[in-house]
């Protein structure tokens, strides 16, 4: 029990991270592999807030993730915004490029060590249940990743932006003929994506940890939520990463030699059984 | 009869040497007496521009994005590394084995790479190298983990030029090497196999049209891809007789996309070019902190995205146009 | 009576959306079968569900009298099945003598071979180029396909096909976008093709389609309304209703 309440804490988490991602490429269609970067970003935003200017964790959280937005826009306006219309390839070197500056800016800045954190007293200790164990942190993490997903559902489901966004993705010569300011959309969700992220980021520091390799380490993971996931789509993206979250954990507690072979295994079988990711629409071709 | 009706020149002109490839494989022989100093660095030259020959087959013929080539070229480098360490030291025999096992790993992995689109591929390629990382990480009693494979014994090439510590044996085994696999490369470029390759990255969805089975044709060319790299670090493994944990890390992937795009996708020359360049480039560069390196790559790979998509050898040819174009005025 | 192709109660739905209703068609071996209907009547569907291109949500597809709704679409190209597509998909860096050997080398099984070089299987160069004489591309024979003008490039378009020796050919406006008297040649040019080849053409010309057509199939809304000869289609008041509501339309 207490492995699949902590498999659901981390993957919670896992979506909370890569749910960014899955709007950036879902609705932009853009292969942002520089999402970890921003997650990073705000879980330095973070980290520093609390360890050098005394703030407290629940106000940093939202600084980072306003700060990594406020990040992605400046990038967005600048560098994004023009290859919108590139190759996947091209986006995918751009986006590498970026990794490999922040990894190199961390590491410069911050230095190559794991970043120290330390939650608030509230958010430590357990609630022991019988054959439960629910650290406290975790249940934050659960209780806040359901927030956000129903929020995020709601607002692309069943706003005008939402509605808006999906017009300019679909068709953005249309979108803007019918008077959407297509390039303020895209900012938006970029700036949405990438502050999601921040938080993430921010949240992750716990249990993900913190060092100028994260970009890298955690990609694949990212990618594999959001293929499995459907891109694009955020109750996909929450239950790819929920079972991604729990084969994870209950890998490494029950068969600790396989360790991260699991969630590679995962994804294979996924790719043998659904190609088109769990609720991916089928392409039409 | 129809030889009359038109010129087919045209269609054969680029299997043909043209001088200027002559003189470009005349440099590796002019490099052995020119930097006599410097044929270890010559040899990294010759193994990084197989592997970036590997990932242009099918990144730049086939138009496969992939996110961990160094799987392959990881899986040769063990796989040469254990033999030579188990005494079965003959060069070939370990190219051979090293190949036939990338290979076979590459076909296995395609089934898996042409199942989904652009964004799976990205996810399965990224994947199966990091899978493989971990998996050497681990494996320390087999692959030496972290302090990588030693104790190989190379035997001498052919049975009679034993691998020098001036690195001359090593450099012309490299170079061969390198000659004969672009040689192979070139003649499948043009033939009607390298038609239907180029066929499918221009169109992909006419090609089942005109009767083609693409994913078979990806399946081949991502195998070959894979052989190639496998062969490129086998190469590696013999020449240094030492398999370092690095050749499977993501880096590494993200290094050759970033040679071949500076060289020129698509185009064999663009991977040779790119990697001399690249790697002349770290060379004089080597003295810097390692961070900074990868700050300067990360920038260069911007850069080149935004401003220089094709390429040196983009620029070459652009080159040659304004040539003749001046030459006519 | 044999039947080059048939469909038996075909549907494709796209979401919640009915694009084709039940269709039923059956094309005569060596027929000169016209397709027509009104914009969005789903006529290019019905193509892309005959050659596999789609996939049906039920219903059947028979080439030649074997079932080939499961075939992949490289497949039913190797049975004799060939389309050209509304909207031109060519191999805009390839030369047109190149993209035409590429698709005689796929008919010929050569697609595979990767040690002598495209021009020495001279079999498959000839033909493509006898099949450029045919369709009046020879002079452009080594140009880049994107350098063409539009009208040429559907020349292209039909020559790919033709380069798969289809026994049923079907061919979705090729016409489209070429201006009128290089259409006029395009059309002999088709008219002119063996009898054995079963040709289903879809075209809103309706002059052309009289003077081609020996049996026209009237698509509307996903469904077939009517299917008969040109004489009768011409007289029924049913087809005069959808045309005379789009003519008002337009
Ligand atoms: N992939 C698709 N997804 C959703 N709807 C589609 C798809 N393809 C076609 N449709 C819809 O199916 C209907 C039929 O389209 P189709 O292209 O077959 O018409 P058509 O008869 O060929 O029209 P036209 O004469 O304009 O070429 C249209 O309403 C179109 O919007
Ligand atoms: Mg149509």
């Amino acid at each position: 029990m207490t492995v699949i309440f902590d498999g659901i804490a981390s993957g919670m988490l896992l979506f909370l991270i890569s749910v960014g991602l899955s709007v950036t490429l879902g609705l932009m269609n853009f292969v942002n592999l520089a999402h970890g970067a921003f997650a990073m970003f705000g879980g330095f935003v973070a980290v520093t807030l609390l360890n050098r200017a005394g703030i407290p964790f629940l106000a940093a959280l939202p600084l980072a993730a306003i700060g990594t937005a406020l990040l992605g826009v400046l990038f967005e306006r600048t560098l994004y915004r023009r290859l919108y219309a590139a190759t996947h390839l091209d986006q995918v070197l751009f986006s590498i490029g970026l990794v490999f500056m922040s990894i190199a800016g961390a590491h410069y800045l911050f230095g190559p060590q794991q970043q120290p954190l330390t939650l608030p007293g509230f958010l430590q200790g357990q609630i022991n249940l019988p054959g439960l164990d629910m650290g406290v942190y975790r249940l934050f993490l659960i209780v806040l990743g359901l927030a956000i997903a129903f929020g995020l559902q709601k607002m692309v489901s069943g706003t005008r932006f939402g509605a808006q966004l999906r017009a300019s993705v679909d068709n953005p010569r249309t979108a803007r003929g019918m008077g959407i300011n297509v390039d303020r959309i895209f900012t938006l969700t970029f700036a949405l994506g990438t502050g999601l992220a921040g938080l993430g980021g921010a949240l992750g520091v716990e249990m993900l940890g913190l060092d100028p390799g994260f970009p890298v380490k955690y990609i694949v993971y990212f990618l594999i939520v959001v293929a499995v996931g459907g891109s694009g789509n955020i109750t996909g993206s929450l239950i790819a990463a929920l079972i991604l979250g729990v084969f994870d954990v209950a890998g490494k507690y029950y068969v600790p030699q396989a360790g991260a072979f699991v969630i590679y295994a995962v994804m294979v079988a996924m790719l043998i059984f659904r190609p088109q990711g769990l609720f991916g629409r089928k392409a039409a071709r | 009869m129809n030889k009359s009706m038109i010129d087919l020149t045209p269609l054969t002109r680029a299997t043909r040497w043209h001088p200027a490839e002559l003189a470009f494989w005349l440099l590796p022989v002019a490099g052995y007496f020119l930097l006599q100093d410097n044929l270890v660095l010559l040899t990294q030259i010759a193994i990084t521009a197989l592997f970036c020959l590997s990932l242009d087959l099918i990144l730049g013929f086939a138009g496969i994005v992939s996110l961990g080539h160094t799987a392959f070229f990881g899986i040769g480098a063990y796989a040469a590394g254990l033999m030579a360490a188990h005494g079965h030291g003959d060069p070939l025999l370990g190219l051979l084995v090293a190949g036939i096992c990338a290979g076979i790993a590459g076909f296995i992995s395609s089934l898996l790479v042409l199942r989904g689109a652009d964004l799976t591929r990205l996810m399965v390629t990224l994947g199966v190298a990091m899978m493989l990382y971990e998996l050497a990480n681990k494996l320390t009693p087999i692959t030496g983990g972290v302090d990588g494979l030693q104790g190989m014994e190379i035997q001498p090439l052919f049975g009679s030029f034993a691998f020098d510590m001036f690195g001359k044996t090593a450099y012309w085994y490299a170079v061969g090497v390198l000659f004969v696999m672009f040689v192979i490369a070139r003649r499948l470029v043009h033939s009607p196999f390298g038609l239907s390759l180029k066929g499918i990255r221009q169109n992909v969805g006419r090609m089942p049209a005109i009767g083609a089975p693409v994913n078979a044709r990806l399946a081949a060319v991502y195998t070959l891809g894979a052989l190639y790299a496998g062969i490129a670090g086998a190469l590696l493994a013999q020449t240094t007789q030492f398999v370092a944990l690095d050749v499977l890390s993501f880096n590494r992937s993200a290094e050759l996309l970033l040679i071949l795009v500076l060289g020129g996708s698509g185009c064999l020359y663009g991977a040779l070019i790119g990697t001399i360049v690249f790697m002349t480039a770290h060379h004089f560069l080597s003295d810097m902190n390692p961070e900074y390196w990868q700050f300067w790559l990360g920038l260069l790979l911007v850069l080149i995205v935004l401003f220089a998509r094709d390429g040196v050898m983009g620029g070459v040819r652009r080159l040659g146009a304004l040539g003749k174009g001046g030459a006519k005025a | 009576m044999t039947y080059a192709l048939q469909t038996t109660s075909l549907v494709k739905k796209f979401g919640g959306f009915v694009a084709t209703s039940k269709v039923s068609l059956n094309v005569e071996a060596g027929a000169r079968h016209a397709l027509i209907g009104p914009n969005g009547a789903g006529k290019t569907t019905l193509i892309n569900l005959l050659t596999g291109f789609l996939e049906p949500t039920s219903g059947e597809v028979i080439l030649n009298g074997d079932k080939v709704t499961h075939l992949a679409q490289h497949q039913r190209v190797k049975r004799g099945l060939a389309r050209t597509f509304q909207i031109n998909r060519l191999f805009a860096d390839l030369t047109v003598l190149e993209s035409v050997v590429m698709a005689v080398n796929e008919r010929l099984g050569l697609g595979a071979r990767f040690w002598q070089s495209v021009g020495s299987h001279t079999a498959a160069v000839d033909e493509a180029v006898e099949l450029l004489e045919r369709l009046r591309l020879l002079d452009v024979a080594h140009e880049t396909t994107r350098n063409l003008a539009y009208g040429k490039q559907r020349l292209i378009e039909i020559a790919l096909a033709l380069a798969a020796k289809p026994s049923v050919l079907l061919l979705d406006e090729p016409a489209a976008g070429v201006p009128t008297i290089e259409s006029r040649e395009l059309f002999e040019t088709i008219a002119g093709l063996p009898r054995e080849v079963t040709i289903l053409l879809i075209e809103h010309d309706m002059d052309l389609v009289f003077r081609f057509a020996d049996r026209i199939s009237v698509l509307v809304g996903g469904a077939v309304l009517t299917e008969g000869t040109p004489e009768v289609i011409a007289h029924d008041p049913k087809v005069k209703e959808v045309y005379l509501g789009e003519a008002i339309c337009d």
